[in-house]
């Protein structure tokens, strides 16, 4: 391969010339310690080339390799519970070249290739196969059954060889021939470059909701499987502790979470956490079906930049399997200010607070990488990914480019509020502000899931809050007693919607995790309350301080108490609700 | 060989544009000696072709183009370290400037410092009690944690910080400890009264001091909170020692960083700030913590004001998304005499979860409660301004008088207070038994008949 040299270094941008044949996004060594590096920019003879590592020390004339690749990940057996850097470098395996601190020229693969998997294959000699057939399958983690497939890039043709046992992932385990006769051996593992979305046979409109056991985000504001969502908020509104409760609990089957510039801490804390975690949907351990991506914020500012692309292409490689993969990018604010930084220094025309002219449509590019599809292949098996990025907006303003870029193309907007994290309300996203547009999308599935009647209970919840909004406006001005009971009422159900029903424990292991139809349990009970009593406060006597007292709003307070095991209960409490309420009722009728 | 160059084109700012130069690397240290003699030290911004572009660290007072030379010295900024340095004062750029010798260094590092492996980090979790009940109670500390002090011009931050520094430990432990306090534009006065309050305290022969007063070169602050997280590391992780780390005013240092920044004409981000500012701040507060297999830590308290009490200004804003939690201090605590005048509701400690857990076990529930109260009771105070008390039902009377005392007896304590832990939760009983038992929805039944005083049960 040719060489260029260095003329010019500004923090991660370098500037070699003689770089004229090369390609936009190739990797290429810079230096005698081989920093690795991508091309972004080509002008005649110079490249410009934002580098990965720390550039100190770098100067002119230093040599810059070639690779004749572009930016590519390794897939294959083994990403499962690896944690990896933006640039898919095993963190463990830096520790143990370099030790604590991270130095540089660190090369090390993504994938063990030292290892043997059992390869068990499920197609036979002579069979016909195309790009993303399933060729047979490895145990990758208890949890996950590891697909080999023909990689997508192969037309497809005759299976000339298959074999069956103990391989390391660069031993050949088929042969496929194709039309024209080409044999082309296939291995465990290709790459894959992480700039270029795999293909797929066709997009579908995502229709089943992802479970998250967030009682805010399932009953209001849902996602699918297969949808984009956003969390933008302020600082200490919760957008990591939201991200992290969705890593654990949300029901797909593949989670990659992307710590993009965020705190060195946090990744810590989710290391050591999830090993220990068990998976609410199968018991094993969390970190079984996980794999984590951190480049926390005092990591090379360019490897940040790479980090969501990397974390996206695995996803998109599990989906190919026909896995239900979540991807949690936590924050594509730092990743939008690693392209500023970038920009800045290539001397670009910024657009909005110094951020490119194309951050629109680099965000709109990331988030339509998630979907529900029909995988390649023959077997019209599907997968999807689902995408949710956390938001950083400076000083909560929403009003600022990342924000408003991602809103456009997102469906599902969780809007985190300070307000409420203040109050302790976790997770403190704001019912009014937030909206989703899937609601008519998983309607169906909630319908024969769930219940009939958990739609029309959703809207009522909504309206009741949507008037405490404007209710409290009025007791802030002329105090309680200015409302009629029917209003009174509202406010009091309002403040159960809130305190019994959103409020939820992240930290508290029952409490972090409530299955769909537990939320409709929780939801129905405290409606019920407010059913009942409609008719009762219009009555003369009524009095709101006896009725609040009465010994069955306790049960409704502790509602969200029954173990998620023993759902029938919530049925005898239910009843149990309406009696009270009703025996308590008679004794209008007969002052009456 | 190093070269020397006399091409020197333009000085601009904290900027010297040097010609004609070759094998200059970036991040290299520059050493330009003027005409006169006197010696400054720079870095290399950027390196094109044969121009660099030197950021020096000191003023460029005094440099002219013709006469001065530059001394490109192959390697970058370095500090050299050693235990020796304890009980000393330093410059902002290193030198010692308490009249003593100069330390002879064990090793020197780059004060870059390198990212640390997040596989390599402990996860910090010892209860570092500071004897502050609103930090103790509710945004609890952790040893290892960059909890930053969030405060105005003319709050009593740095007496905050001194009674922090000077009662913070981990209970029934002998530690090895060590204060490293850097200064990055304050005033004289305000570097001086940490210097006397450790003297006072014999603070000072476990601390070491870098002090960059708003008399000292603007630059050279952007190097002064590296010598000291860099010495930090070094008495850390290769002495065992836990060091905390005080750094002060954040503020001051970003205005240095968007002084460079103007100078190299770069696009700015929000205020003027440059657009790095967060990845720059980062390279700072990351720098705290603990590393797997070593008995050190790091734990942070910068303290920054806050341009009009603004914490949406880009300073905290960006502070506060890099560092674990937040201490606010309120301008109204402080106007009704209220020391220390800590901003209950915005502040926020993320690591206390986990300290929540080895402190007491009542502390859960009572975080919960304390919280939920006084924000209650404030909310009630904001009703009664505009319906008057007599409007209040008996039980917002109660908050009413739940918040007042929670300023008065809880937020309220004296600079030499040192509280324990148990003291402030059984404080927080007290208080809340104020309350209908009915109310004390966040705590367990159990500890409300294990803790809650008797008489008023």
């Amino acid at each position: 391969m040719k060489e260029g040299k260095v003329i010019k270094v500004s923090g991660p941008l370098v500037v070699a010339n003689g770089m004229k044949d090369a390609k936009m996004f190739e990797v290429v060594r810079v230096s005698e310690e081989k920093l690795m590096g991508e091309i972004i920019e080509l002008d005649g003879d110079n490249a410009s080339i934002q580098v990965y590592e720390d550039t100190s020390g770098i100067g002119p004339g230093d040599p810059v390799a070639r690779t004749g690749d572009t930016m590519s990940v390794e897939l294959g057996p083994g990403l499962l519970t690896s944690i990896y850097d933006g640039i898919q470098r095993p963190l463990h395996l830096i520790e143990k070249e370099a030790g604590a601190y991270i130095t540089r020229g660190i090369n090390v693969p993504g994938l063990d290739h030292k290892k043997k998997w059992n390869f068990k294959p499920l197609k036979a000699k002579g069979d016909e196969v195309e790009g993303g057939d399933i060729l047979g399958e490895v145990e990758e983690t208890t949890l996950i059954n590891h697909k080999v497939m023909v990689p997508p890039t192969v037309v497809g043709g005759t299976l000339e060889e298959i074999k069956s046992g103990d391989y390391t992932i660069d031993d050949v385990v088929a042969v496929v021939k194709d039309e024209d006769g080409k044999e082309h051996e296939i291995t465990m593992v290709h790459k894959w470059s992480i700039r270029r979305p795999r293909p797929v046979k066709e997009k579908s409109i995502p229709v089943e909701p992802l479970v998250t056991g967030t009682r805010i985000l399932d009953t209001l504001f849902p996602i699918t499987k297969g949808g984009a969502g956003c969390i933008p908020g302020p600082f200490g509104a919760g957008k990591t502790v939201t991200q992290q409760s969705l890593a654990k609990f949300c029901d797909a089957q593949v989670i990659v979470y992307i710590g993009c510039g965020e705190r060195g801490n946090e990744m810590t804390e989710v290391l050591n956490e999830f090993p220990e975690l068990e998976d609410p949907n199968t018991g094993e351990p969390l970190m079984k079906r996980t794999i984590l991506i951190a480049n926390t914020s005092n990591m090379p500012v360019a490897a940040r930049e790479a980090s969501v692309y990397t974390g996206i292409t695995i996803a998109e490689y599990y989906r190919d399997m026909g896995y239900n993969v979540a991807l949690m990018a936590d924050s594509t604010s730092r990743w939008a200010e690693a392209l500023r930084e970038m920009s800045g220094r290539l001397e670009e025309m910024p657009g909005e607070e110094g951020y490119p002219a194309y951050l629109g449509s680099k965000t709109a590019e990331f988030y339509e990488r998630a979907g529900y599809v029909k995988c390649q292949g023959s077997e019209g098996r599907t997968g999807s990914v689902t995408a949710i990025g956390a938001v950083s907006p400076p000083g909560g303003d929403l009003s600022e480019p990342v924000t408003q870029n991602t809103l456009r193309v997102t469906k599902v907007f969780w809007g985190l509020d300070a307000k409420l994290a203040y109050k302790r309300h976790f997770p403190a996203i704001n019912w009014l502000a937030s909206y989703s547009l899937y609601g008519d999308n998983v309607r169906d599935y909630m319908k024969k899931e769930v219940s009939e009647e958990y739609e029309p209970l959703k809207v009522e919840a909504m309206n009741i809050l949507q008037q405490e909004a404007s209710l409290e406006e009025i007791v802030k001005l002329v105090g309680m007693d200015a409302l009629s009971p029917k209003e009174r009422l509202a406010l009091e159900t309002a403040k159960s919607l809130r305190e019994d029903f959103l409020f939820q424990n992240a930290f508290d292991y029952e409490d972090a995790y409530t299955p769909l139809k537990k939320q409709y349990w929780i939801l129905k009970c405290i409606l019920t309350v407010y059913y009942e009593a409609l008719p009762l406060v219009e009555k003369e006597n009524f009095s709101f301080d006896e009725f609040l007292a009465l010994p069955i709003m306790e049960k409704v307070v502790k509602a969200k108490d029954i173990k998620k095991e023993e759902l029938e209960k919530y049925e005898d409490l239910h009843k149990e609700i309406q009696k009270a309420i009703q025996a308590y009722g008679s004794k209008f009728q007969l002052e009456a | 060989m190093q070269k020397e160059y006399k091409t020197l084109k333009s000085v601009a700012g904290p900027l010297i544009l040097v010609e004609g130069v070759e094998g200059v690397k970036y991040e290299e240290l520059v050493e330009m000696t003027t005409a006169e003699g006197s010696v400054r030290m720079g870095r290399v911004l950027e390196v094109h072709n044969d121009t660099a572009l030197v950021q020096m660290f000191e003023s460029t007072q005094g440099i002219a183009t013709e006469g001065t030379k530059a001394k490109f010295l192959g390697k970058a900024m370095e500090i050299g370290v050693s235990e020796d340095m304890l009980g000393r004062v330093f410059s902002g750029s290193g030198k010692p400037i308490d009249g003593g010798e100069a330390v002879i260094p064990e090793k020197k590092i780059n004060i870059n410092g390198a990212p640390l492996n997040p596989y390599s980090r402990d996860f910090p979790n010892d209860f570092y009690q500071t004897g502050i009940s609103t930090i103790d109670c509710l945004n609890t500390l952790v040893r290892g944690q960059k909890l930053p002090i969030f405060s105005g011009a003319g709050l009593p931050h740095s007496r905050v910080a001194a009674q922090i520094a000077r009662q913070c430990k981990v209970r029934g432990e002998e530690s090895n400890t060590a204060v490293i306090f850097a200064a990055m534009g304050v005033t004289f006065e305000e570097a001086e009264y940490f210097t006397n309050e450790f003297k006072k305290t014999g603070a000072i022969n476990r601390s070491v001091m870098f002090l960059n007063t708003a008399a000292d070169p603007v630059v050279e602050r952007i190097a002064t909170p590296r010598l000291a997280l860099t010495t930090a590391e070094y008495l850390a992780f290769e002495k065992d020692m836990h060091v905390l780390v005080i750094l002060t005013d954040l503020t001051n240092y970003c205005e240095a960083l968007r002084e460079v920044s103007a100078a190299r004409k770069e696009v700015p981000g929000r205020r003027g700030y440059p657009g790095y500012l967060y990845t720059d701040l980062a390279t700072l507060y990351e720098r705290a913590g603990r590393v797997k297999g070593k008995k050190g830590s790091i734990t942070q308290i910068p303290i920054l004001t806050m341009p009009e009490d603004d914490i949406t200004h880009p300073i905290p804003d960006l502070t506060g998304y890099i560092t674990e939690g937040q201490i606010v201090l309120s301008r109204e605590l402080h106007r009704e005499g209220i020391y220390p005048p800590v901003n209950v509701l915005p502040s926020l400690s993320r690591l206390s979860p986990t300290a929540r857990k080895i402190t007491r076990e009542d502390h859960e529930g009572v975080f919960g409660q304390m919280y939920a109260a006084f924000a209650r009771g404030l909310e009630v105070r904001d009703l009664a301004v505009i319906l008057g008390e007599s409007a209040l039902s008996d039980i917002d009377l109660k908050y009413l008088e739940f918040a007042k005392n929670f300023e008065q007896e809880f937020i309220k304590q004296d600079e030499t207070d040192d509280r324990s832990i148990e003291e402030t939760l059984d404080l927080s009983w007290k208080l809340m038994s104020a309350l209908p038992k009915s109310e004390l929805k966040r705590v367990k039944d159990e500890y409300i008949e294990k803790y809650l005083p008797k008489e008023t049960k």
